[in-house]
């Protein structure tokens, strides 16, 4: 169908449009911007919230999420018809919420709060009668990563529906009817007992408070009040381009100097960087994939960085697990590596608490597996995600923006732009791609852009010419796009030597312990890492001249025992 | 919800016989319904393993089974009792006294709309409409022996019923 040329009357201005899906994406991109608690572009479409209704020229009310642009229609998009609905609303919904907002860890971020200021809601004549307000639901923290408060819940499903379409997981849905739904696990079972892999994106989009991330920032406090704790810091790679959002930075900007200053004035004994595990990870990885390219029959090798894609597994696909590389992720590799260093490096006598900042919730959960605990030694004690360190910064009272940059710790702040990219979908393939190369020129690893490696599509599939092969490669993000690939790879219609699977869409940049978004698509947190990648001087992980020493002195002969583990 | 242990009687034979269904029925659009319905009748109500087992084969997840499954009120996840009491509480029964009907029975039973007695013999669910407006204030009772109607109730009369399935069931026991 041509639609060029169409147009639609929105608010009596003429406005041309071609193949928007809905007439909500006309109305946005024509400068108005319709309130939704229950749409997402990336999402089904599930037109409940009844917040972008529009008006037609016959006083007819549509949902615009659910309407399909046709030429010449006339609609208005705030007349006082609209106005008194949404007001109403919004009005019934809160009638039916907890209105707690002081103490909910939601508060500034809340969809539900930010549409009641915006259309002046200042008082609820509904009364909050006893069936209309469940305050009495139980909250679930049973999960390392994710807490739910079934009381905060507006039914938009969101949640719902990025868990079964994005993540192929369906651990929540709608269960019971009327005043008694609820999103909820099978048979309200605790979420840690259910096939949640742990990754948060329902967190990352509820709208209120009602999916929250646990919030493990006590813990990390008292290790630092505590005089006999030496507390070591790593910060993942994809925390640094995003952390700026939460004081008000351009998304993307790389401040993680700042961030090296902000977490010394915390009180962080030490700050390293995963980015450096990162490129053990590369050389162990890369081994692996060299080493069973001879074995055709093991191959495909899949990542293991991400550990909401090894829950998945373990919950979903069993029969890949010999097809997992045996490697930690680089979370799990600093851990073991720097206690391994600290037992020969001890400052004092002080215990060593490692901590990380990651764009993860699934590391909260990785973190205390019981293959990363030895002879009752955690290797990661605790996990913050971006929004936790950036909430600690607040609560200590340190103005960010007024900061000056400061360097991390050495030896384990030295890192290469191949470890700092494993932060965006394809990071880690480009890494291995560099290491595998016998070119290490300046233009050999240029031209690894145009492979098709970069790019945030949930799936990329490309070629690399290796010596007299030509390997087969797959970038997969979203859990849904990963098992759309394995059945494919089952099937046998296609074949792969090498997968790298990242759960979150895009990758770790759009991890759900970043900074709240209402965008999915994360370009400029994945420019950010690219350029953070050009400006080092460090380009492929053997350069880093840190990791030969680690391997000299620290990892020696145990590299298996510190750098690989069996599920 | 609790757990609770609930063995199931010729296991086998009633898995094979809902995995033949769902074999017959995997390639249809929207079959989640007519399966449950058909487990329901083999098993009696739906157990928490017969929802995962249903799950496995369909590829739903048992989130979703759950929803549909507490969505529709003709699906039970408790098992109920040898007598199942529905009790009309449409229009024609609402204006004629089915409330009083209910407080009779529940006195009766000790049990609330939806529950179970403790011996197991009696289950009460209300419902909407039995289509008998003529008879009303009705209930149905089904049973192992089918279902029977009755009518024209009152007090007096449904607690007479009652006893009388009680004593029957007593007899038949000893």
């Amino acid at each position: 169908m041509n639609n060029i040329g169409k147009t639609m009357i929105i608010n009596g201005t003429t406005v041309p449009f071609t193949n928007e899906k809905n007439v909500l994406d006309v109305v946005r991109n024509a400068g108005i911007d319709l309130p939704t608690f229950c749409y997402y572009s990336e999402l089904s479409t599930y037109g409940a919230c009844r917040m972008c209704i529009v008006e037609d020229e016959k006083g007819r009310i549509l949902s615009s999420c659910s309407e399909v642009p046709r030429d010449g229609m006339v609609i208005n998009t705030h007349t006082p018809k609209l106005r008194k609905h949404r007001k109403t609303i919004l009005k019934l919904l809160l009638a039916s919420h907890c209105r707690e907002c002081t103490t909910c860890a939601k508060s500034q971020n809340c969809k539900l709060q930010d549409l009641a200021n915006r259309f002046g809601i200042k008082q609820i004549k509904f009364d909050k009668s006893e069936k209309a307000w469940k305050d009495e639901y139980e909250i679930d923290d049973s999960s390392p990563s994710i807490v739910r408060d079934p009381n905060k819940c507006i039914h938009c499903g969101d949640c719902v529906r990025m868990c079964a379409e994005k993540q192929n997981v369906g651990a929540i849905d709608f269960a019971l009817r009327g005043y008694e739904m609820m999103v909820t696990p099978a048979y309200e079972m605790p979420l840690a007992e259910t096939e949640c892999v742990n990754c948060g994106q329902c967190a990352a989009v509820c709208p209120t408070g009602a999916i929250l991330i646990k919030d493990d920032t006590m813990k990390v406090w008292d290790a630092i009040e505590d005089s006999n704790k030496r507390v070591v810091v790593q910060v993942a790679p994809a925390v640094r381009v995003a952390f700026g959002e939460e004081f008000d930075m351009p998304e993307g900007a790389n401040v993680m100097p700042l961030m090296v200053a902000a977490m010394r004035k915390v009180g962080f004994d030490e700050i390293y960087d995963t980015s450096f595990s990162a490129d053990l990870t590369v050389i162990e990885e890369t081994a692996e994939f060299v080493e069973k390219l001879s074995k055709p029959e093991e191959l495909p090798l899949f990542t293991s960085c991400c550990p909401a894609w090894i829950k998945y597994v373990e919950n979903k696909r069993p029969e890949l697990m010999p097809h997992i590389s045996s490697c930690k992720s680089p979370q799990q590799m600093f851990g073991s590596v720097f206690k391994e260093y600290a037992k020969d490096n001890a400052t004092d006598d002080r215990e060593v608490v490692v901590v990380s900042v990651m764009p993860c919730t699934a590391k909260k959960a990785e973190a205390i597996r019981p293959q990363f605990t030895h002879d009752g030694v955690k290797e990661v004690d605790y996990v913050i995600t971006t929004q936790e360190l950036a909430n600690m910064i607040y609560e200590a009272g340190i103005n960010f923006d007024e900061l000056v940059p400061e360097a991390h710790d050495m030896p384990f702040g030295l890192y290469s732009g191949a470890g700092l990219i494993f932060g965006v979908t394809g990071g880690v393939t480009e890494a291995v791609i560099r290491k595998v190369l016998e070119d290490k020129s300046h233009n050999s690893f240029d031209s690894i852009k145009y492979l098709g490696v970069r790019g945030l599509e949930g799936t990329k599939e490309f070629e690399l010419p290796l010596g007299d092969k030509i390997l087969k490669i797959a970038v997969v993000s979203g859990l849904k796009n990963a098992d759309n690939l394995i059945k494919r790879i089952q099937s046998g219609e296609v074949h792969f030597d090498f997968v790298e699977v990242m759960a979150c869409p895009n990758g770790c940049i759009n991890g759900a312990g970043q900074p709240y978004s209402s965008v999915f698509e994360k370009k400029e947190r994945a420019d950010g890492l690219y350029s953070a990648d050009r400006q080092t001087k460090i380009k492929h992980a053997d350069a880093n001249p840190m990791v030969g020493t680690a391997y000299e002195d620290i990892i020696k002969d145990k590299a298996h025992q510190l750098l690989h583990v069996h599920y | 919800m609790e757990k609770e242990v609930i063995v199931i009687e010729n296991a086998t034979e009633k898995y094979a016989a809902l995995d033949a269904f769902i074999e017959d029925h995997l390639e249809m659009a929207g079959n989640l319904i007519i399966i449950l319905q058909e487990a329901q009748s083999i098993f009696g109500f739906l157990p928490r393993e017969v929802t995962a087992h249903i799950a496995k084969k369909t590829g739903q997840t048992q989130a979703k089974i759950y929803g549909v499954a507490t969505f529709y009120t003709q699906f039970r996840l408790t098992p109920i009792g040898k007598n199942l009491i529905m009790l009309c509480q449409g229009t024609a029964c609402h204006v004629n006294g089915s409330q009083l009907i209910e407080e009779a029975v529940c006195e009766e039973l000790e049990i609330k709309d939806g529950e179970t007695t403790a011996d197991g013999l009696f289950t009460l669910n209300n419902v909407a409409c039995l289509g008998c407006c003529s008879l009303a204030p009705v209930m149905m009772i089904q049973n192992a022996d089918g279902e029977e109607t009755y009518g024209n109730l009152t007090k007096e009369k449904v607690v007479e019923i009652l006893r009388g399935i009680r004593e029957a069931d007593t007899s038949a026991a000893s």
